[in-house]
């Protein structure tokens, strides 16, 4: 989960400039005064030296770490291996994908529950977050604390939430049960257990989350908004859903934009919920879990593993794309 | 709300006004401490559950107001349960892998935002999407990469980098370098360039720059994501799950569901080792509330 910057500031990247300081860049529109001349200082051999340091380490970090497993991902999602010795690795073609698309059960019921997991984010979860948003925007009393309780459950992970809803959920001590008068009787439902309505119950723990983090992103996003364009509306004549509607949602563009790339992204990633819950199975299955039964514990099945965390990858990419096209395309295209 | 130059008609600037002050916003307050009350059952069942002895919710049911309170449960997950050690691991591995984190970022993006070359964007790039990656995608070639790294067993008595806090150290500071490079490097960028032409005047070298002038100036920065990034990792729940196999090696929130097994029929334990997984994250939003919610929204504004 990770928040990311809108439009950083156009960066002066001239084909060739390698090696200068730069002097300043303002960002767009707030140019250098005419008439001050860039300074351009070739930089000294210890410079040099330094600054391939300081690129140079957590780059390698990060290609090894984090861009070389997931290219070795791909190869191993075309391979037949137990794990054991890297002589043992056989190529497979593209059987791996075949199996896990046409005789691995719970491949496509997994499917489906991460795009409802998406909607169900995006419609409940998100919209929530933006209207209590909305509320809490306008300075009413107590604002601060109504905060700091939508807030709390953001700090928590995602292993704690399925911990902490399994204590209000249980069939016979859980809270739930209880409030609809069904504990202790053949009634009571149990919402983890049952494959009918945990992938429910474990959505609404995920809402608990999600909502307040939108909410949180949101008031910021709110009191970004230039005053003067309410105003501008008002005078129109607009009422205060058209207000909103028209001018103030649309001038958080840039919010709107983080919040739909981490609404796809938390559902593609959402896995420790359902792991602590019953490691997603029996009606909890996600892709996610999906890739890590195969990896852990019995019959290790590494490329079958690998071929449905390129499925998850490729996926994922459509989002990451979406954004990094965004965020950074205006520069590229100098 | 800001007053216009120009005057304006005096019903507009009423209605303006009026936004925020005539109205007494009961049907909002009505609808908000619903969902208040709704946002604290989870964590308020929580902790009333652990409250309670396991003899008194056995005799009078989990739904009783019966029986003593006290803190038993606490102490006995603390000492029995082991939460005492899972602490003490997620220290162990949350403190290293932030300050390697904000190390490694600040200088990759002073790099990339102070000095002009010809890569710095493919860098911001490829390091901006290795974060958002589901970390499932890369686990089987990490685990096996760790598990066919040979150390000695002085070192690590898996003799690989498998069950070590290294392996979880290092995975975690390269998965969240990419968010603070992303971050800081807005962040410098903002900076005026005066501030560095100044000390090139004065010869000072890159290191100078990047270690006298801008790392404090960006200390607001650092101070968030900081703040941020402990309760990321030490909320992390998959690396530990996939790399450590010692039981008591786990950081906390990866112990937790361990400990699901072991306390299956005694929620009072269960709910007071959870209640406890939750206080270090509270302390530090109620202490660094400000620079918590100012890293979360660093990114989704304007740097």
């Amino acid at each position: 989960m990770s928040t990311t910057a809108e439009k950083p500031a156009a960066p002066d990247s001239e084909p060739g400039a390698a090696g200068r300081t730069t002097a300043g860049k303002g960002h767009a529109g707030a140019g250098r005064p005419p008439g001050k001349a860039r300074k351009v200082r070739r930089l000294t051999r210890r410079d040099k030296l330094v600054l391939a340091i300081m690129v140079g380490l957590p780059t390698l970090i990060q290609l090894l770490l984090v861009w070389l497993p997931t290219l070795f991902s791909i190869a191993l999602s075309f391979t037949r291996w137990n794990g054991l010795d890297i002589k043992d690795i056989k190529a497979a073609g593209t059987d791996n994908y075949r199996f896990v698309v046409q005789d691995y059960p719970p491949f496509w019921p997994a499917m489906q529950h991460n795009i409802l997991w998406l909607v169900f984010l995006a419609l409940i979860a998100t919209p929530l977050g933006l209207l209590l948003a909305v509320l809490l925007d306008q300075k009413i009393r107590g604002s601060k604390i109504y905060q700091s309780i939508f807030f709390t459950p953001v700090m928590l992970s995602l292993a704690l939430i399925g911990i902490i809803w399994q204590l209000f959920y249980n069939r016979d001590s859980g809270l739930l049960n209880y409030l609809l008068g069904t504990a202790g009787t053949p009634r009571a439902v149990d919402w983890f257990g049952d494959s009918n309505v945990n992938i429910w119950a474990a959505m609404v723990a995920a809402t608990w989350r999600h909502a307040g983090y939108v909410m949180i992103l949101y008031l910021a996003g709110l009191k970004g908004v230039d005053p003067s364009l309410r105003e501008a509306a008002s005078i129109d004549g607009a009422n205060a859903v058209q207000t909103f509607f028209r001018v103030v949602f649309p001038a958080m563009r840039p919010v709107n934009i983080v919040i739909v790339v981490i609404t796809i992204i938390e559902s593609l990633r959402a896995f420790d919920i359902v792991y602590v819950i019953n490691r997603g199975t029996n009606g909890l299955e996600l892709i996610s879990a999906l890739v890590i039964q195969n990896l852990i514990g019995e019959g290790q099945v590494i490329g079958v593993g690998s071929s449905l965390a390129v499925i998850l990858l490729v996926i994922s990419l459509i989002p990451i794309v979406f954004y990094l096209s965004r965020t950074f395309g205006k520069e590229s295209k100098a | 709300m800001s007053t216009l130059a120009n005057p304006v008609p005096r019903t507009a600037a009423a209605v303006g006004v009026s936004r925020n002050r005539g109205k007494r916003h009961y049907g909002t307050h009505i609808f908000l401490t619903v969902m208040a009350v709704m946002w604290l059952i989870p964590l308020g069942w929580s902790l009333y559950t652990a409250l309670r002895p396991k003899a008194d919710t056995d005799k009078f049911g989990y739904f009783s107001l019966g029986g003593t309170f006290n803190f038993d449960n606490f102490i006995q997950a603390w000492t029995q349960g082991g939460f005492s050690k899972y602490l003490l691991n997620s220290v162990l591995i949350t403190v290293p892998s932030v300050l390697l984190t904000l190390f490694f970022a600040s200088m990759m993006a002073f790099a990339v935002s102070r000095v002009s070359w010809k890569f710095n964007i493919t860098l911001l790039i490829m390091f901006t999407a290795g974060n958002l990656l589901p970390p499932q995608v890369l686990a089987a070639p990490l685990f096996e990469m760790f598990k066919h790294i040979t150390l000695p067993y002085s070192f690590s008595d898996s003799g690989n980098l498998l069950n070590t806090y290294i392996s979880v150290i290092a995975v975690d500071t390269a998965f969240q370098i990419g968010f603070c490079t992303f971050v800081l490097s807005n962040y410098m960028k903002a900076l005026s360039s005066d501030l560095t032409e100044a000390a090139l005047v004065d010869g000072a070298g890159i290191w100078r720059q990047y270690w006298n002038i801008i790392l404090p100036l960006c200390r607001p920065a650092l101070a968030a994501l900081g703040t941020l990034e402990v309760i990321f990792i030490y909320n992390d729940f998959f690396w530990p799950l996939l790399f450590i196999q010692s039981g008591n090696r786990l950081p906390i929130t990866t112990a937790i569901n361990n400990l699901q097994g072991e306390f299956l029929s005694n929620y009072n334990l269960l709910a007071a080792g959870a209640t406890i997984t939750v206080i270090p994250t509270l302390i530090i939003y109620l202490v660094l509330q400000r620079q918590f919610v100012a890293g979360l929204t660093l990114g989704s504004s304007k740097g």
